[in-house]
């Protein structure tokens, strides 16, 4: 269990001030100007050393992005992006950071933005997040007012923060489309290549990053790159915001360290699973897109990106969705699968007509009214939107069905058999004619 | 170039090309959709798929990725790409499932069917059968204009015609609303839409879901003959295909002109075809007891010849209308000669081009593919988007390359690019800087700058000086070098360009159209020139083709064919002649303009020397050899030089189009029934502005 001195968000919960005057006393803003000034290279080196992973799901060394941002200018500005627009189902780690602790977002943002030699950070706010927007435009209020950012600031590096609210949808959470909404177009994502790195924010270099990537790393740089790598295991190292939802006795959003177990996890922060062990069904480890895991896989799997991979699932966001046996699990996946319908932009075919019709598929099988044979046409379907569409929404719809499928078939099979023999029982008898 | 190889073939293809460009250079087809070479790229039908070795496994979108992006092998070896496999073939059909999932199975009623991407592309790519069994999405059909049909079931949404309209046309009105699968292609609160060129869309629409309402349930594509020739509604002389039934002209589709109209034509050129059928003069006329009464054609000759028996040679006149074809204008050219009247004239409108001021002096030099290499441009007195709407896109496609500083003189209206204005008349003209230092300075200092100037401004009593001092400006400028020659004449009339070629101007001591309406002839030959009001006093003989203004006061109705029924000549406002193929033919006893004077002249005893096209061609050719070719000869720049040398002050007065209603310049266009509802549609839009 991490220890709390370990931790990076000190006031995740919101209990203490969140003031700018009581966050510097638990330590943000210490010493950012030194940090700038050991220069790019060391930050950019000490953020890879540290083995930080982007924590937006897909798990990209951090440091390694920042670094293929052109070192030099040529003439169009840099650009760093904060992609805050948490619209995976079952992810609520940002919105804590961003109500409740947003100096270390703002912070990381003058450090990424030096870093990679922005001068300006737009945050992205998922267009829902009406209290977290007014939070966080407070506190980067606050920090204009005592001069942390903006130009000539204290920290010696000319830095501007715009806090730009979406609309709400889930699209702009990908980072292309979310540049497209940005720029005032219509969300839909770009086509790759080229990267946002080279061609981004209004055709300039821009880093699109998570909020927490971005908090944590002042921490990280402040206390060292060895400090964060020492927590967890290889590759798979630093904390990270657990948000467990679900059947367990007390859900929660909790700073842990990579790699913990999941029944560490469940036990130590959410009072175990309702109904006890022996009741947990299945897990989503990481947000809906992810596939699920029954019960005796990930009891005692380590929490991290490769560890969920071992058993063929996602560390994704790290939002856990635990379900216990009262669960319709078909019924569960069946509405993520209206979920990724409703909110496929609608630009590339497969996604567009494929959504629809896996959602149609499974509302089917909820209630048993397919052909066991329809299994494997699912499958096929969800194989034929995998790896064929512009974004990765396309994969991200397709994945839940494949979970569901590859491990609670028989319950599937057993619904479409009671469904026919029940077929026949309101049908009309056939009475010999009188 | 870059080198790579597909399906086992080595190819060397330019670095800007796409993996899919590079693909059918190696020879290998790939299917596509969403893909068109004169728009952007937009990735999202996905069926371009192909395989790349050692990238993702994944299959890549060949129309976005350039092959710049392909990396080598680990040793060296080429990138490879992959067209056949497997994985490729399972994607298409994986794709083409999902396209025709939610497609209506209603080819047999479908106009597109026959030529039809998405059905040549199931049949080559798809697999036989279905695995779909829910029920099909149904989209509500929307009104987009009288021009434009939508059955919007059938869009697979490859938004071609967004981007075509965003781009080309210069105008976002149509649009992908809604997301996923309930997104729809519409315009903004189903307004019609106003573009010129909005008719390219439903050749660009895949599928069927955007058809020509016109044409919608007339005819089969494989029923038809097909007519490769000219369009002759603006000067532009834009390659277009005719398809017939029969006698009936069903619709005109584009054919691709890279020095011209790309493959785009305008809606005017494309929607016209209903005007060839009604209004039509099938047999001649003659005025008798202030009523024109049906006659036959000796009859119809016989009044001509008494007329012309009474009437002094010099008092005998010719007008040549927009639609005449060059060998029209010299078989009547001929015949006047033989009756010895100077009186002929190809300029109804008062235009002052003239042949002796030198070609340079009335075509279009700089050429429209030349735009694209152009680098400012002036527009005095002209509307490019209405006078020559192709031309106008070209001007728009290299206003979009990059920087292209656009100044404008004359009306202040919407061309679909940004432009300086400078101000609204000749004073403006007569001092560029004062209206805009920052604009004047662009354009002197630019390598390429090209003037053009518009028959709105050429026509009247200030034509003159005006063209002479846009020559000044030109020499000023440095417009006219060895190299460049950027000083162009707009001309709107199809006509306009040949008849100045071959000298249909008044000769020594000749009236001028003007001059010849009020009062100057007595007997009068209206070949088609519908656009000038003639006065009582002249007998008129009319010769055209639909029952429009000239006819109803003509004396002698002589009827003839119309563009799509004749083969003929025309030069385009760059000089390039070209000939356009007879269609179908013209209706009752209408005859070919030139056999009609052909005949004429052995009535009244002038016979002419040819008694086929042939040999009026062969007369034709040993005077003007490059109207046998379609190339363009360039003119003697020297001409513009001897012009500035003529600059004089200027008078004070406005510059105007002389197009005032872009869908009703000549008889055919107001004869359609499409035509004027498009008018009454553009002029209600822009009484709705004024408001």
């Amino acid at each position: 269990m991490l220890a709390d001195k370990d931790r990076i968000f000190t006031n995740i919960y919101g209990l203490r001030d969140k003031s700018l005057k009581a966050a510097m006393k638990r330590g943000h803003f210490d010493g950012t100007k030194e940090i700038v000034e050991k220069g790019r290279d060391w930050i950019i080196n000490e953020m890879k050393a540290s083995g930080l992973r982007g924590r937006g799901g897909a798990g990209f060394p951090t440091g390694l992005k920042w670094s293929f941002m052109p070192k030099e200018s040529a003439g169009r500005p840099h650009y760093l992006v904060v992609n805050a627009d948490e619209s995976e189902p079952g992810t609520c780690k940002d919105r804590e950071i961003m109500r409740n602790d947003p100096f270390t977002l703002i912070e990381g943002c003058l450090i990424a933005g030096f870093a990679m030699g922005a001068h300006t950070a737009y945050i992205y706010i998922r267009g829902e997040y009406i209290r977290e927007r007014e939070a966080l435009q407070k506190a980067v209020d606050e920090c204009y007012e005592e001069g942390l950012l903006g130009a000539d600031n204290k920290c010696g590096w000319d830095f501007d923060i715009v806090v730009h609210h979406g609309a709400g949808a889930y699209i702009c959470g990908e980072e292309t489309a979310l540049l497209e909404s940005l720029e005032g177009k219509k969300g839909q994502p770009r086509l790759k290549p080229p990267f946002p790195a080279n061609v981004g924010l209004y055709g300039c270099p821009t880093t699109v990053n998570n909020v927490e990537s971005i908090a944590v790393a002042p921490t990280i740089l402040r206390r060292g790159a060895g400090w964060f790598a020492g927590i967890g295991r290889e590759n798979n190292t630093g904390t990270k915001l657990f948000c467990i939802s679900g059947h367990v006795e007390q859900p929660c959003t909790v700073e842990e360290a990579m790699s913990i177990s999941f029944r560490e996890l469940i036990d130590k922060h959410c009072g175990g699973v309702r109904g006890g062990w022996d009741n947990l069904l299945a897990v989503i480890p990481g947000g809906s897109s992810v596939p699920l895991v029954p019960a005796k896989d990930i009891i005692d799997a380590p929490m991290d990106f490769d560890g969920l991979k071992d058993i063929k699932t996602s560390l994704g966001t790290a939002a856990v969705i635990v379900m216990d046996k009262s669960t319709d699990i078909v019924k569960a996946i069946a509405r993520i699968s209206y979920f990724y319908k409703h909110e496929s932009c609608g630009q590339c075919t497969p996604c567009r007509e494929g959504t629809g019709w896996m959602w149609r598929v499974m509302e089917r099988m909820v209630v048993g009214n397919a052909k066991k044979s329809e299994i494997d046409m699912l499958l096929q379907v969800t194989k034929q939107v995998e790896g064929h569409t512009i974004c990765a929404l396309g994969d991200a719809a397709a994945w839940p069905i494949q979970g569901l499928m590859r491990h609670f078939r028989p319950e599937i099979e057993r619904r479409i058999d009671e469904f026919s023999r029940n077929a026949d029982l309101d049908r009309p008898h056939l009475v010999a004619a009188e | 170039m870059t080198q790579l190889k597909v399906d086992g073939r080595e190819v060397e293809v330019p670095d800007h090309f796409t993996l899919l460009q590079a693909c059918e250079e190696a020879g290998a087809e790939i299917p596509r959709f969403c893909f068109h070479e004169r728009l952007s790229i937009a990735g999202n039908c996905r069926m371009c798929l192909v395989e790349v070795k050692g990238g993702p496994p994944k299959p890549a979108a060949s129309c976005a990725m350039g092959v710049k992006d392909l990396r080598k092998g680990p040793n060296g070896e080429l990138p490879e790409v992959f067209t056949t496999t497997p994985m490729v073939k399972k994607a298409r059909e994986g794709v083409m499932e999902f396209l025709l999932i939610n497609h209506p199975l209603d080819c047999p009623i479908c106009d597109q069917g026959g030529e039809c991407d998405l059905q040549d592309q199931a049949m080559a790519y798809g697999v036989d059968s279905s695995r779909y069994v829910e029920n099909k999405r149904a989209v509500e059909d929307k009104y987009i204009g009288p021009l434009v049909k939508t059955i919007m079931t059938r869009c697979i949404h490859c938004t071609r015609c967004v981007r075509f309209t965003t781009e080309v046309a210069g105008i976002s009105e149509l649009g992908l609303v809604g997301r996923g699968e309930d997104a729809e292609i519409t315009t903004y609160l189903e307004q019609a839409m106003t573009s010129e060129l909005q008719g390219n869309v439903i050749d660009l629409c895949p599928v069927g879901a955007l058809t020509s309402r016109p044409y919608a349930f007339q005819a089969r594509p494989w029923e038809l003959t097909k007519t490769e020739t000219i369009d002759v509604m603006d000067a532009v002389g834009s390659g277009i295909r005719v398809d017939t039934r029969g006698r009936e002209v069903m619709r005109i589709l584009p054919r691709t002109n890279e020095a011209v109209n790309e493959e785009w034509i305008s809606d005017k050129t494309r929607f016209v075809w209903d005007g060839l059928r009604v209004q039509r003069l099938d047999k001649p006329y003659v005025r008798k007891d202030g009523r024109l009464q049906p006659a036959s054609w000796p009859e119809a000759f016989a009044a001509v010849k008494a007329q012309l028996d009474s009437t002094d040679p010099s008092k005998v006149g010719a007008i040549a209308g927009d639609l005449s074809a060059v060998e029209d204008m010299w078989a009547m050219k001929r015949l006047m000669g033989e009756i010895g009247s100077p009186n002929i004239d190809c300029r109804q409108d008062g235009s002052i081009s003239h042949p002796a001021d030198g070609r340079a002096s009335y075509i279009f030099n700089t050429t429209i593919a030349g735009i694209e290499d152009a680098d400012a441009l002036l527009i005095i007195g002209a509307n490019p988007r209405f006078e020559a709407s192709l031309l106008n896109a070209r001007i728009r496609k290299r206003w979009r390359m990059d920087n292209f500083p656009i100044g404008v003189v004359g009306e202040n209206t919407d061309l679909r690019y940004d432009y300086t204005y400078l101000g609204a008349g000749t004073d403006t003209l007569s001092d560029i800087e004062g209206a805009s230092q920052g604009f004047f300075e662009a354009l002197k200092g630019a390598e390429r700058p090209m003037i053009i100037v518009g028959q709105g401004a050429l026509s009247g009593r200030n034509g003159s000086a005006i063209l002479a001092s846009a020559a000044a400006l030109a020499r000023e400028i440095g417009a006219v070098t060895d190299s460049w020659n950027g000083f162009n004449v707009m001309q709107t009339a199809a006509s306009r360009v040949g008849g100045l070629d071959i000298g249909f101007v008044p000769g020594e001591g000749g009236h001028t159209a003007g001059e010849m309406v009020s009062g100057g002839v007595d007997l009068l030959f209206n070949m088609g020139a519908d656009e000038i009001d003639i006065p009582e006093g002249p007998f008129v003989v009319y010769m055209g083709s639909h029952g429009d203004k000239g006819a109803s006061r003509a004396d002698v109705i002589l009827p003839t064919a119309a563009y799509t029924e004749k083969s003929g000549t025309y030069v385009n406002l760059e000089g390039r002649a070209q000939v356009a193929s007879r269609a179908s033919f013209p209706p009752g006893e209408a005859k070919e303009d030139w056999a009609v004077i052909r005949a004429l002249s052995a009535v009244i005893g002038r016979q002419l020397p040819f008694d086929s096209l042939m040999q009026l061609r062969k007369e034709l050719y040993a005077e003007h050899g490059f109207m046998r070719t379609d190339a363009i000869v360039p003119a003697e720049p020297g001409a513009i030089t001897s012009l500035a040398d003529r600059a004089e002050k200027l008078q004070s007065m406005p510059l105007t189009s002389n197009v005032t209603d872009f869908y009703l310049t000549n008889p055919i266009a107001r004869a359609s029934k499409v035509m004027a509802e498009c008018s009454r549609l553009a002029s209600q839009a822009h009484l709705e502005a004024a408001e």
